[in-house]
């Protein structure tokens, strides 16, 4: 059984093709504190690589990914 | 006596690290966008706002056939001599009036991947820049283009900060960057 994450805020970034996820999520999570969680939902299979390596150059945390055919979910926390 | 040695072999290195890290590269993107083709036009405008999403600092030149991609068509400016209006009649009048540098097929080609673009969400380069600006992606023309050209500041496009600049300008901000890209 895996654990809930609760997160702080929700982006809808479905239909999005490249670069917006990682344009709009950069911008989205100087919107919530350090330590706070934000789930991102996507459908451009590119934002599997594209979102972990945002994270690292960033420094922020990807908690969990979901993948559910093409919808995929990020649970992001800020640490930067 | 070797304690002296020590310390001065300290400070030595105290200061060749800071003069180092003062000669690091920056975290930041300089970028030549040389080319007029819609396509690799916007490929540099996709690269740099995706830059500075991942925290980076980014600077733009445009030069040569880059340049008339940065004209507003709602603009007019008169003045021009014969050369001038002859490059202002033939080059293209903003970025709605590029082409792809392959399968242009006399602008259809142009016209169905516009099409195609809208109907996958993909922005066109006026939304691009409009992104950029509002990410504050730093914008300079070249100015020896725009003299060659015969294109006057006047038409360009209100764009934040919008500067015009030599060579030496784009080296400077080059020398100090992680990547460097010419497009």
């Amino acid at each position: 059984m895996s654990e809930e994450i609760k997160a702080d805020k929700v982006m809808d970034l479905k239909g999005l093709p490249c670069p917006m996820p990682i344009v709009k999520v950069s911008k989205g999570i100087k919107e919530v504190e350090v330590g706070q969680v934000i789930e991102a939902q996507t459908t451009d299979p590119g934002s599997l690589t594209d979102f972990p390596a945002w994270a690292r150059t960033s420094g922020n945390e990807i908690l969990k990914t979901d993948q559910d055919g093409e919808a995929i979910k990020f649970f992001i926390k800020r640490n930067a | 006596m070797k304690e002296g040695n020590l310390e001065k072999q300290f400070a030595e290195l105290k200061s060749q690290v800071e003069t180092l890290s003062k000669e690091g590269a920056e975290n930041k993107l300089s970028m030549i966008v040389f080319s007029g083709d819609m396509d690799k036009v916007l490929a540099s405008l996709l690269i740099a706002t995706g830059a500075v999403a991942m925290g980076m600092d980014v600077v733009m030149f445009f030069t040569f056939w880059g340049t008339p991609i940065l004209r507003d068509k709602k603009k007019k400016v008169g003045g021009k001599d014969l050369m001038g209006k002859m490059f202002s009649a033939m080059l293209p009048k903003g970025a709605c009036k590029v082409k792809l540098s392959k399968m242009n097929m006399g602008g259809m080609g142009t016209a169905m991947m516009k099409s195609l673009m809208k109907k996958k969400n993909v922005a066109s380069i006026e939304e691009m820049l409009e992104l950029a600006a509002e990410l504050g992606v730093r914008i300079y023309v070249c100015e020896m283009s725009m003299d060659l050209m015969g294109f006057k500041r006047e038409e360009m496009i209100d764009y934040p900060n919008l500067s015009f600049c030599g060579v030496a300008k784009f080296l400077e901000e080059a020398k100090n960057s992680k990547i460097q890209l010419f497009i």
